[in-house]
């Protein structure tokens, strides 16, 4: 799945560990999920959503 | 995911408190477990009352050990939980497979020595260990 976390997180000018403390998950899960390697769970999708105001759909797109 | 609300960077301090609280059940336990395992011969000669209430003691800990192990995983996020149940997938089919190849070979005396239950829980343990360390490098 593709995902646009890296290029929010860039214009907020977060860290990968900043956006994993909003998230509540560690920094390695972000970087797993910014680099495709893990798909997150549908809550988490929601989470993320909710932090930069956007629809999933906004951020997650399916390969 | 989580099961206990947790909210900006706390939740690497609740993975901390229940990381820690798991190493005071583990070294409770393998302590007991010593205890049960020499206490016969070298502590009090053999009383089966003293016995019985060693190997007890060990269960009861080994109960609050595998609760603790239980919280401890919930505590973890999505991708370690992830990875953690991959790994006891792997030790379970090993633990189970291999086991039991063992003790056909000792039934039917292909090795000379007895199967011993110690050497399937070293195996158990290295291969859980080698199964996180792989699926965490994975991931990366």
């Amino acid at each position: 799945m593709k995902n646009r976390l890296k290029v929010l997180r860039a214009e907020r000018d977060w860290t990968q560990a900043d956006l994993a403390n909003h998230l509540d998950v560690s920094r390695q899960t972000i970087n797993a999920i910014e680099k495709g390697k893990f798909d997150p769970s549908l809550p988490l999708a929601f989470r993320a959503a909710r932090l930069f105001g956007m629809a999933i759909e906004e951020i997650f797109e399916a390969d | 995911m989580n099961n206990e609300s947790t909210t900006g960077g706390s939740f690497k301090a609740n993975v901390k408190r229940h990381t820690i609280r798991l190493a005071y059940w583990t070294l409770a336990w393998l302590v007991s477990m010593a205890l049960a395992t020499f206490g016969p011969k070298y502590l009090w000669q053999e009383a089966g009352t003293i016995t019985l209430i060693a190997i007890g003691l060990n269960l009861l800990i080994g109960l609050g050990m595998i609760v603790a192990n239980k919280n401890h995983l919930q505590s973890l996020d999505e991708l370690h939980q992830k990875i953690h149940l991959e790994a006891m997938g792997i030790t379970l089919g090993v633990g189970l497979v291999v086991g039991l190849a063992y003790s056909n070979l000792d039934v039917s005396d292909v090795i000379a020595a007895d199967a011993e239950i110690s050497h399937i829980v070293i195996l158990m343990g290295l291969t859980y260990l080698a199964s996180v360390f792989i699926g965490t490098r994975k991931y990366q």
